[in-house]
């Protein structure tokens, strides 16, 4: 999944996910979570393919992708671990936490080790403040995320 | 003489009738329900501050600039996005809402470069009218923040700063002055309907991105320039200002280029050129443009221009440049000559579509009064002289029945033949508009034209049909709505024939004409087409445009007449939002056939044969007419090979380029002894010229064009005719050596003439056209205010006329010999022959002539993308360069023809209208091998130009 794939593969794959959601109202948005969930991100090759099955202008695909931080345009490592950098968490330590964690990857956000393990990425309210500080592994989410709790989650990210 | 002056109300005016009074600043104003406050302010002349808001687009609310306050209601709105209420009291000015735009401006200039000084928006920039009108005095945030301003931040590479893209050749986007207010965003999107831009990211990282972060050329961007009109900034900006500098006056005029005739602004720095803008109060256009009228007028000083009169005795030798009064002597004597020589109708003359009505009007009275015959024609002959024929016999005028704003009303729109989005932009922008708000559209073309589906637009149905088999789907169309009990038979009854139609009802109702036993010859699903006639006959108003797809055909006035009778069934004629429209190619074809440019119409369509009509024109030029029709250009073309006719005077046109089989023209035109060509550049036709006179820009002339609304429009002059004189003063002198007594000393008394003579034209003027902007014609006393919509309370000719159209097969055939059917169109960036655009930066969007061809027939003879390909027909053959496409279906292949060297009218046939003789261009069958050269025509060809344009013997100056 982590492997970029062929231009004719991407347009192959992102008309059959276009053909099945078209019919949504508004359906840019699942279509494009959709084609990340297939690819790991969204290839840039996709976009065209997309405007053209919506009637949209490649401009306005590439607008809306670029708007939201959570589509992304390159892959992934085989994790993504999320911390929450909004208010709430860095009120409770969300700063020692994200210097912590970074040293446990020896990455900084938006990088990915370099086994291909692990991508860091910053996160701007998971809406669990009441648990704050709080972080995000492949989905899942965790409260009160402390010391042990931080190891914990980079070992099995790690794995 | 200063800038014409331009209100930016800040938001589109509303339609609604039900008007609101309110109290802004202490003045008292009504306004119509739905105006925004600042637009109502604005109207009182209080102009609140405001950056992202613009009349041509909607509001949008962004900038916080225009705040204000409102008595009872909390907080500050936005003036832009607050709508007018009955006895609201409006605050523009407070101290809360000083202290905020001065905030707001604060947080804008700390994000933007401080070089006002060499700035090219430096006079015309609203950032600094804003900062002036806030009185920014400092910035509290300083400039040393993150920004988008530097290339480096203290050394270091600065990642948020992008250099200026410079990609397309008339503009340039430099992102460090962009304040993202989404105008241009909204431009491309509202008034052109492109959708080439978006704003990238969020937040900060916002950037105004052309396509997926492409540059300008690469993108989606069709160079309108709707954009850079709508920025505040330098941020997109004419490369022109960059070079030039603002200008300090401007002259509205009329763009040369297509029928849709917009309005301009000619922005003026002396006599140079800084920019074309178009003008809002323009009716045409409403404020929009396309790439060509708004930059490509590079043409008019290009260094191929001819500014000297030439003059050679074989047209193989080289030129000799003379003096104006030899090469009107040399004229005189010469057509004198050969009229003593070979008889009176032996000369004749072209009138151009591309120059002004005065100067049409003058070429045909030097060739009916001067020459002594009816021998004029014109290039409507080659384009939309079934239009004139057709809706003359349906309607009686001939000519289009809406203007342009029609389009906002309409609820259906049939496209047949017609790609406006590449031919006429303007109205394509329009349409599309109104398409985006709901409107119906079906397309009606052999190729997936950019209306059939492209951002924000899907044509309900699109019937491919196959070339040349119009009249059998339009008279389907007709058979259902006949069969199925459609019509407007209260329309009918009231405006129609009914003994006619009820003739006419039951020949399309004969089931031969059913789309079921059409469809095999036309390609055309009957269950679409079914669809289609259902939709137009009860979909609301339900208007049908045209193009040259429907004339260029050996059935094209039959075509013309069965869209007249569609219109008349279903009772879409006489309101605003219906009708028939033709959309004219040439700026001036309307005008040019108004002004008696065919040899059997004076001006104002009245028959030659008319004692009374020629009685009025005798007695005013003070000599016998001839009352017997004179000959067309085929005609002409035709004596010429035969021996009898042997001088023609061309004025701005180039038929050896634009009519049919290249091969026959040249041999006419070589068989003359006399031809004089009066036009810009050594065009093809000059080629076989003796005499060649210079000829004028519509920048350098007065004068009037009018355009497929029949709309007179003026063309001002802005510069000095750099040959020296304007073309209806080239004529007069002419005239005036072959002894005629004409003293007109400005094209005005011109227009007078012609208002004295011509019943529709009666109250034109130049002073009434000064004081109202434009008018359509008729325009006389019934129609003192001229007439936006034709036949309101009943047809011109009485009784609107349904006549039966039998389809005719062409006899343009394919078979094993040329297998696949040829068919030609224009592009966005290119004009006609492309003698004006070819001669600008247009040409990197367009640089040659491709053969556009469906995959399955270029795998079938092994052609593969750019490959060069031999395109042979009967009648000829040459070589171009193949793009594969499945915008054509199989079996049929498309070109464009703006460029000489393709000479794709060396393919095209002799076949033609059986009414009016238009060419039948868009059916030619023809066969594609590979090949690897250009063909020996073109070599020949080449040749012959390459020798034919030497110049030897240069005047030292002009005069």
């Amino acid at each position: 999944m982590n492997v970029h794939v062929l231009g004719s593969d991407v347009e192959t794959r992102t008309l059959a996910i276009v053909g099945d959601l078209k019919g949504l109202e508004g359906p840019l948005l699942p279509i494009l979570h959709e084609i990340q969930a297939e690819f790991g991100y969204v290839p840039q090759e996709s976009l065209p393919v997309i405007a053209r099955e919506l009637n949209l202008s490649r401009a306005e695909v590439h607008g809306v992708v670029t708007f939201y931080h959570d589509y992304r345009d390159h892959p992934t490592g085989r994790h993504v671990l999320k911390l929450c950098r909004a208010e709430a968490c860095q009120s409770m330590g969300g700063d020692a936490l994200a210097e912590r964690v970074k040293a446990l990857l020896g990455i900084d956000f938006h990088q990915t080790t370099l086994d291909g393990a692990v991508t860091l990425e910053p996160v701007y309210c998971l809406g669990l403040c009441s648990c704050a500080p709080a972080a995000m592994l492949d989905g899942e989410v965790h409260g009160r995320v402390d010391a042990e709790l931080a190891r914990e989650l980079v070992a099995e990210a790690r794995r | 003489m200063p800038l014409v002056p331009e209100i930016d109300y800040g938001t589109p005016a509303s339609r609604s009738e039900k008007m609101v009074t309110l109290t802004i600043d202490g003045n008292e104003i009504t306004v119509p329900e739905g105006t925004s406050i600042m637009r109502a302010s604005m109207e009182a002349g209080i102009q609140v501050p405001k950056l992202c808001a613009t009349d041509m687009v909607d509001a949008f609310g962004s900038c916080r600039l225009c705040l204000v306050e409102i008595e009872g209601r909390n907080g500050t709105p936005a003036s832009c996005t607050t709508p007018v209420a009955p006895g609201l009291v409006v605050h523009t000015q407070t101290g809360r809402l000083k202290d905020i735009r001065k905030g707001v401006m604060e947080l804008y200039i700390s994000d933007h470069p401080l070089d006002c000084l060499t700035c090219a928006a430096n006079g015309d920039c609203e950032l600094q009218d804003m900062a002036g009108a806030v009185g920014l005095r400092d910035v509290r945030y300083g400039y040393e923040g993150d920004n988008h301003v530097k290339a480096r931040n203290n050394g270091e590479a600065n990642a948020r700063w992008m250099p200026k893209d410079e990609s397309n050749p008339y503009f340039t986007y430099d992102p460090s002055k962009c304040i993202v207010c989404s105008r241009c965003v909204r431009a491309c999107e509202e008034v052109q309907g492109t959708f080439a831009l978006t704003i990238e990211g969020r937040g900060f990282d916002s950037r105004v991105s052309p396509g997926m972060h492409e540059h300008f050329l690469e993108s989606e961007c069709v160079s309108c320039g709707a954009c850079v009109q709508a920025c505040p900034t330098a941020t997109l900006t004419e490369k022109s200002v960059i070079e030039i500098g603002q200008p300090e006056h401007s002259v509205v005029t009329t763009c040369a280029y297509c029928g849709v005739g917009c309005s301009f602004k000619a922005e003026m720095r002396g006599e140079e050129l800084v920019r074309m803008v178009p003008w809002k109060d323009g009716q045409a256009n409403r404020g929009h443009s396309c790439v060509k009228g708004r930059f490509a007028y590079g043409y008019s000083s290009h260094r191929e221009r001819i500014l000297n009169p030439m003059i050679r005795e074989k047209i193989s030798d080289p030129w000799r440049e003379v003096t104006w009064e030899e090469a009107y002597a040399h004229v005189a004597s010469e057509f004198r000559r050969i009229q003593y020589q070979y008889g009176r109708d032996s000369i004749g003359g072209i009138t151009s579509s591309r120059c002004t009505n005065e100067e049409t009007y003058l070429i045909q009275k030097l060739i009916r009064a001067g020459f002594g015959n009816n021998n004029v024609d014109t290039c409507a002959r080659v384009c939309h002289s079934p239009t004139g024929y057709g809706l003359g016999q349906a309607f009686g005028t001939s000519a289009g029945t809406q203007n342009f704003d029609s389009v906002e009303h309409t609820d259906v729109v049939i496209v047949i033949g017609a790609n406006p989005t590449d031919a006429h932009p303007v109205f394509g922008s329009r349409l599309k508009k109104r398409l985006r708000k709901g409107a119906k559209l079906i397309v009606i073309d052999p190729r997936r034209t950019e209306l059939v589906s492209s951002p924000h637009i899907k044509a309900s149905y699109h019937l491919p049909l196959k070339p040349g088999t119009n009249v059998a789907v339009v008279t389907a169309l007709a058979h259902v709505i006949v069969t199925e009990g459609l019509c407007d038979e209260a329309f009918i009854r009231e405006r129609c024939d009914w003994s006619e139609f009820e003739d006419w009802a039951s020949f399309v109702a004969e089931p031969r004409h059913s789309p079921e036993e059409t469809e095999a010859f036309t390609g055309v699903p009957a269950e679409a087409l079914r669809g289609a006639a259902r939709l137009f006959a009860t979909g609301g108003n339900g208007s049908i445009y045209y193009g040259l797809g429907v004339t260029e055909h050996s059935q094209g006035s039959t075509t013309v007449m069965a869209i007249a009778n569609l219109a008349m069934a279903t009772g879409n004629i006489g309101r605003p939002g219906v009708g028939v429209n033709p959309l004219r190619g040439q700026n001036n074809v309307q005008g040019s056939c108004d002004m008696g440019s065919f040899p059997h119409e004076l001006p104002g369509y009245r028959h030659i044969s008319d004692d009374a009509t020629r009685d009025i024109f005798e007695k005013l030029w003070g000599v016998k007419l001839n009352n017997e029709p004179g000959l067309r250009i085929p005609n002409m073309l035709d004596a010429a090979v035969e021996g009898t006719f042997k001088g023609i005077y061309i004025q701005g046109e180039d038929i050896l380029q634009s009519d049919p089989d290249t091969k026959h023209v040249s041999a006419g035109l070589a068989a003359m002894e006399c031809v004089v060509v009066q036009d810009l550049f050594l065009n093809e036709t000059a080629n076989y010229a003796h005499v060649f006179l210079p000829g004028s820009t519509f920048l350098e002339k007065d004068g009037t064009f009018t355009n497929a609304e029949r709309r007179i429009n003026r063309v001002r002059r802005v510069m000095t005719p750099k040959n020296g004189y304007a073309d209806w003063e080239v004529t007069q002198n002419l005239a005036k050596a072959m002894g005629l007594d004409w003293t007109y000393t400005h094209p005005s008394e011109i227009m007078d003439e012609i208002a004295a003579t011509t019943p529709s034209f009666a109250l034109v003027s130049y002073d009434y056209l000064d004081k109202v902007g434009s008018v359509q014609w008729p325009c006389n006393e019934k129609n003192p205010f001229g007439s936006p919509i034709m036949h309101t309370n009943g047809f011109v000719r009485g009784k609107g006329k349904f006549i039966r159209t039998e389809y005719v097969a062409t006899d343009e055939k394919t078979g094993p010999r040329f297998p696949l059917l040829l068919t030609t169109g224009r592009i966005l960036s290119q004009y006609n022959v492309g003698a004006q655009t070819r001669r600008t930066d247009n040409v990197i969007w367009h640089e040659e002539d491709r053969l556009e061809i469906h995959p399955h027939d270029a795998e079938n003879r092994g052609i593969r993308e750019g490959d060069w390909v031999r395109l042979s027909s009967r009648a000829g053959d040459t070589t171009l360069r193949a793009l594969i496409t499945d915008r054509v279906a199989p079996g049929v292949v498309y070109t464009t023809f703006h460029h000489p060297t393709t000479q794709a009218n060396v393919i095209t046939t002799d076949f033609s209208d059986w009414a009016t003789n238009c060419p039948e261009y868009k059916v030619t069958a023809v066969q594609i091998s590979p090949s690897n050269g250009p063909s020996d025509w073109q070599v020949e060809y080449d040749e012959l130009a390459r020798r034919s344009r030497r110049i030897k013997g240069k005047l030292e100056a002009a005069e």
